[in-house]
């Protein structure tokens, strides 16, 4: 048994874990720890310096989003914990698992409003999963093995460990060793999938007669893909995806009606209105894929899957549900539909996909003809032809994030990265350097608006630091696009500082940070330039390209608020 | 609708806050609380009162489940627990009239004088819920009450 300080627990602990990157930045609670990075000689962990505590958490997310790990934090305490706050957050609502390991003042000193104390615990409780105090050094390798286990099993998410200085001593040396047993036994009881329950299902949706997979971001935790497409395919059963989602199943696969909810396609939300049965997996019937739940799918059983317990008829009333893991489900449904050779007759909805058809193939949106102006959903299709859809994106939050989840058609899961539930701008580039950090030798690109990018700009900086060449693409359409559209259709156009004055020019200022900055006016020169680009990034160099779209551009579909799914706009 | 929730917690630093933030977070309101701690120390028993529709309660319980420290959720049905509350009353006996119809009272339903000074006395009473609230409405028609304080309500 070897004997280390707690700080070096930290550190040795995670190196244990089999944890390869933490996302930090140093203070006076946490220096201990960033010694024992020193003393331990430590190679096989990266630690990231960033810019800003937020961005730490955003890039641990992208990191973790990409590659299905738990994402590693490293904060000192008062200020910076309170600034990975937004980041915590933002994991919480998208159920991501981190770890996020903050510094506290020292344990005689917790409560007398010492130098950069702040109570983390009470901070985050709402925002986390679970979270520690630790108490005692020796306790360290146990909680950090604990806080993995649970921000990574059920229903992921976030957890914070807050640790006194003086437990962290680099002078004083205990026991280090993790104990076998596991004391959270209870979290880990899981019914019995039903056998009867899945028979069922299964007949009631080959009996459907509109059957439709509403599928969330479960399937991307539980990495069910696989079984999804098996699922949909052996039943032709149309897919529609949640923002969450997209990548779950192929994008351009004749099954996929691609998004729902608030911007989602019209063939998604007609599909979705009329259909007769729902077979909802890992979704949690979010409001922006609702609409007003009052009028929400009139005609449809809905039959629903997913591992936590609390999102089951919360806003919508589940008429069958299993709880579990999707994977571990759609298996077992698989496996009874072979055994038990069900008879399907792929025919039968033959007149649903008439009209599922006929909804996607209805023009509802005509985009006006410019000559020379960019129109944001031409350049986002010109990228998913130029990168095949196979492409990383990261998104920030705003018209850019729904032009992007439209038009990008994504074939591969884990590729589209952004902030779904708490929609959190400046999230979109320290996630894609987390993707990048992830999978140094895959495209990255970063889809952002010139509102956005200044929420976490300074992050440049960590790129050039790391050498991370990826590519931005900055939708500059000189305003906070997505207040503005709202306030053109409910405040009657009156633009309450939602523009922005004095830009900077984002091409000197990505100069300045060391990388390659372009920018594209012209219609005519988005190929070229894109190309461009996407050679300069293969090369090795990080590429801001500011393009100048149209600034009255609006994202359509829209559903109209208090409505049915049905009920949709497509122009001002 | 009133809801009684049994809880049994781990008896950890931040857990008890983590229960009732549930409550608040949501707008939930919790009207009555007891804390007592198991005999082993490391658990609590926590009795929550709290109301709202049938559909709101799932959803606690459901979340209450959820917390890592909490082990069990019971929603307890009246007729399978013996309830008991207490009740202490401050009053004023200005003369022997009163004293009388109090001791007669306190006899009637095992109440007890536990403290008095200058003709002010403490009363406590302990019984069911239903009871307590009859010997309350009793004393209140007969003379005036200072101060009174009902315990939450005990559960076994
Ligand atoms: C941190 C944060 N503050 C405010 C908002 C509200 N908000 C949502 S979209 C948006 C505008 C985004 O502007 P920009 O990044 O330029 O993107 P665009 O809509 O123009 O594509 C704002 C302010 C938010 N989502 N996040």
């Amino acid at each position: 048994m070897i004997l280390l300080s707690g700080a070096e627990m930290v550190i040795q602990s995670l190196i244990d874990l089999k944890i390869q990157k933490i996302f930090g930045y140093p203070g006076g609670a946490i220096l201990d720890i960033y010694d024992a990075f020193k003393t331990l000689q430590c190679k096989k962990i990266q630690h990231i310096l960033v810019r800003h505590e937020q961005a730490a958490v955003h890039m641990a997310d992208g990191y973790a989003r990409a590659t299905g790990k738990i994402g590693v934090v490293l904060v000192t305490s008062g200020p910076g914990a309170t600034n990975s706050i937004t980041g915590i957050a933002t994991a919480y609502m998208d159920s991501i698992p981190l770890l996020i390991i903050s510094g506290q003042v020292a344990s005689n000193l917790i409560g007398s409003d010492a130098f950069q104390e702040c109570d983390m615990i009470g901070i985050s409780r709402p925002i986390v999963k679970h979270s520690f105090l630790i108490k005692k050094t020796i306790d360290i390798p146990n909680i950090l093995k604990k806080s993995i286990l649970l921000a990574t099993t059920g229903r992921p998410g976030p957890i914070v460990i807050d640790l006194p200085k003086d437990i962290l001593n680099q002078k004083i040396k205990k026991k280090y060793y993790f104990s076998k047993k596991n004391d959270i036994k209870k979290y880990f009881y899981l019914k019995k999938i039903s056998y009867t329950k899945i028979k069922n299902i299964i007949k009631i949706l080959i009996k459907a007669k509109k059957p439709i997979i509403y599928a969330g971001g479960g399937i991307i935790h539980s990495n069910s893909y696989k079984e999804l497409y098996k699922l949909a395919t052996i039943l032709n059963i149309p897919v529609t995806l949640t923002l969450m989602s997209l990548g779950a199943f192929p994008g351009n696969h004749p099954q996929n009606l691609s998004m729902i909810g608030m911007h989602g396609t019209y063939s998604a939300n007609m599909a979705m209105h009329n259909s007769d049965v729902i077979l909802a997996i890992g979704t949690r019937f979010d409001d922006r894929t609702t609409n007003n739940i009052e009028k929400y799918c009139p005609y449809a059983k809905i039959i629903h899957i997913d591992i936590d317990p609390t999102s089951i008829s919360k806003t919508i009333h589940a008429d069958i549900h299993i709880i579990g893991d999707a994977k571990k489900i759609l298996k077992k449904i698989l496996k009874i539909i072979y055994l038990k050779k069900y008879h399907i007759d792929k025919k039968k909805i033959k007149k649903w996909w008439k009209s599922i058809n006929t909804w996607k193939n209805k023009k509802n949106i005509i985009l006006s003809k410019s000559e020379n102006i960019i129109k944001p959903q031409k350049i986002i299709k010109e990228l998913y032809l130029l990168t095949k859809g196979k492409a990383y994106i990261a998104s920030d939050v705003g018209q850019h994030q729904m032009f992007t989840a439209l038009y990008y058609k994504f074939h591969k899961p884990r590729h589209w990265i952004n902030s779904g539930g708490l929609g959190t701008m400046g999230f979109g580039l320290p996630a894609a350097l987390g993707i990048k950090l992830a999978f140094p030798e895959h495209l990255v690109i970063c889809i952002t608006g010139d509102g956005s990018i200044q929420m976490n700009i300074q992050e440049l900086s960590t790129a050039k630091q790391y050498n991370l060449p990826i590519l931005i693409i900055n939708l500059n359409n000189q305003s906070l696009g997505m207040v503005k559209q709202w306030q053109d259709l409910i405040y009657n156009g009156r633009h309450s500082h939602s523009y922005m004055k004095s830009l900077p020019n984002f091409i000197k200022l990505s100069q300045s940070y060391g990388h390659i900055g372009i920018l594209l006016k012209k219609k005519k020169d988005i190929q070229n330039t894109l190309k461009k680009s996407l050679e300069i990034v293969k090369k090795g160099s990080l590429v801001f390209l500011d393009v100048h779209i149209d600034p009255l551009e609006h994202i359509y579909p829209m559903q109209i608020k208090n409505g049915g799914m049905n009920d949709m706009i497509f122009c001002k | 609708m009133q809801h009684v929730l049994l809880i049994i917690l781990e008896n950890e630093a931040g857990a008890l806050s983590r229960v009732i933030g549930l409550f608040s977070q949501r707008g939930y309101n919790i009207e009555k609380l007891t804390v007592i701690p198991t005999h082993t120390k490391l658990l609590s028993n926590i009795t929550i009162y709290t109301s709202g529709n049938l559909n709101i309660i799932q959803q606690i319980k459901k979340q209450l489940k959820k917390l890592i420290n909490v082990i069990k959720v019971t929603q307890i049905k009246y007729s399978d627990y013996i309830k008991q509350e207490i009740l202490l009353i401050k009053i004023l006996i200005k003369n022997e009239i009163i004293k009388k119809k109090i001791t007669k009272i306190l006899n009637k339903y095992n109440g007890e004088i536990i403290h008095i000074r200058n003709n002010i006395y403490i009363i406590k009473f302990s019984d069911t819920i239903s009871k307590i609230q009859k010997i309350f409405y009793k004393i209140k028609k007969k003379i005036k009450i200072l101060k009174y304080i009902n315990s939450a309500i005990f559960e076994i």
